[in-house]
């Protein structure tokens, strides 16, 4: 088995770390990195939960190798609150009760903020297939639709500027 | 559910690739997307000694039209095929499939090579490519050489790919004037695979149905096209009756397996009534109608 150095950049952060060539990246996240908001929820690359943003898109981290992600850009939910403010997915997650259990949570906010990324003004038809890859048990997924339609609206809408 | 050990290689050029694949021959297995391979790794289904990943050949990512070929190399995710231009508005059979290919997390990293050599029945984008009458271009030891798509696939999991080869890039020909491509699928939920679907691209000569392929996902051990749906249409008039005769000889056909996605009868049925759908959409779409 081969072992490999490998440097990654994570929410804006410089990490590294020897890997085993079969670790996947979900576990170099959490067990390495300790970062444990992406979760596992399936382990067949059904599920989504583990969803991060790799290079600009949203992948399954269950389903890409540690050592693959080497010199790459992550971003993971742990990313998304900025000095204590909640990126606008999470506050429309919190106004709109677009959780229950919470658990597919981190995977539902990396997809659509990769789904916002590509589509800034997505229509409901839009949302539901974009988020399609992300299993939710508990909500039936209408209060996520109206989370992300509301961080939609909200980063459409110019911010004040802080005096 | 952890893979077993192996070695990984992350070559950075193709020729770089292939001597790793002569040195190491039937212990190494090629990584493109990894969406069939890894959790086949991952169940133990697989434990190949050696991984050769491919994900550093840049060169093998592009769709683009050349002449009269659309060319989409091998590593290319299938997500971007659904983000290009030419692929939407001149390839709808094409358009169709990628939009339900798994899921759209899978899509931005499972790539059309993959799919293709996996020789997975239950995958979509072999039915797609045997409509079209593609060409797969691949390079070994001793050089390149170009695999019509009806030759590719040769048993289930099993292509024409030689030990030592990669696949390079898939050529589909340019849809000529009058003619028109559906794929239609039904799936239990979203990331799950066919119950059945159907791929099909014809040409038109007034309301004549000229030339016409037919091919199935998930309904055979290998991917196969229906000569009998295909002998239903062409010559004929584009008629409902056509589209029944047609839909019937691929029912007919096929050979689909009895598991949770229903029995082998309900297959059929679906596959019947889904190669009528598609029929209808591609006559619709030569006709310019849609």
């Amino acid at each position: 088995m081969s072992t490999h150095k490998i440097s990654v950049d994570v929410n804006g952060t410089p990490q590294s770390g020897e890997v085993d060539s079969r670790m996947l990246l979900v576990h170099f996240l959490r067990e390495e990195l300790r970062m444990t908001g992406t979760h596992i929820g399936c382990d067949t690359t059904s599920c989504g939960a583990c969803t991060v943003i790799l290079n600009g898109r949203a992948v399954k981290s269950c389903t890409v190798f540690a050592v693959q992600a080497d010199g790459a850009k992550v971003e993971t939910v742990e990313g998304l609150e900025q000095g204590g403010t909640l990126h606008p997915l999470q506050e429309g997650f919190w106004e709109k009760h677009g959780l229950q259990c919470g658990y597919c949570t981190p995977g539902m906010l990396m997809c659509a903020k990769y789904l916002l990324s590509k589509n800034p003004d997505p229509s409901e038809a839009e949302i539901r297939a974009g988020i399609s890859g992300n299993l939710c048990r508990c909500t039936g997924y209408n209060n996520i639709v109206e989370a992300i339609r509301y961080a939609a609206e909200k980063m459409a809408t110019p911010q004040e500027v802080a005096r | 559910m952890i893979p077993a050990t192996f070695d990984y290689h992350a070559p950075s050029t193709l020729d770089e690739a292939l001597q790793l694949l002569a040195r190491h021959g039937d212990a190494a297995k090629l990584l493109a997307g990894g969406h069939s391979l890894i959790p086949a790794m991952r169940f133990r289904l697989a434990q190949p000694e050696i991984l050769i990943d491919l994900n550093k050949l840049d060169g093998l990512r592009y769709v683009r039209e050349e002449g009269n070929v659309l060319a989409i190399g091998a590593m290319t995710p299938e997500a971007w095929l659904e983000e290009s231009a030419v692929v939407q508005q001149r390839y709808p059979l094409l358009a169709d499939a990628v939009s339900v290919i798994a899921d759209p997390l899978v899509r931005n990293r499972g790539t059309v090579g993959g799919n293709l050599a996996h020789a997975d029945p239950a995958n979509d984008q072999p039915a797609v490519m045997l409509a079209y009458g593609a060409t797969i271009v691949a390079q070994g030891p001793g050089g390149r050489r170009n695999i019509a798509i009806d030759d590719f696939f040769v048993n289930l999991f099993e292509s024409s790919l030689q030990p030592g080869e990669i696949m390079l890039d898939i050529r589909v020909p340019a849809p000529g004037a009058s003619s028109g491509g559906a794929y239609v699928k039904m799936e239990r939920k979203v990331g799950d695979y066919a119950t059945s679907a159907v791929a099909v691209q014809l040409t038109m000569n007034g309301p004549t149905i000229s030339a016409a392929r037919v091919a199935l996902t998930n309904v055979n051990p290998v991917p196969m096209r229906s000569p009998g749906a295909e002998a239903a249409l062409v010559g004929k008039a584009a008629t409902e009756e056509a589209f029944e005769a047609a839909g019937k000889a691929a029912a007919a056909e096929c050979d689909p397996s009895s598991d949770l996605r229903g029995s082998a009868d309900y297959k059929r049925d679906v596959t019947r009534v889904l190669a009528k759908r598609a029929i209808r959409r591609a006559v619709a779409r030569a006709q310019g109608r849609s």
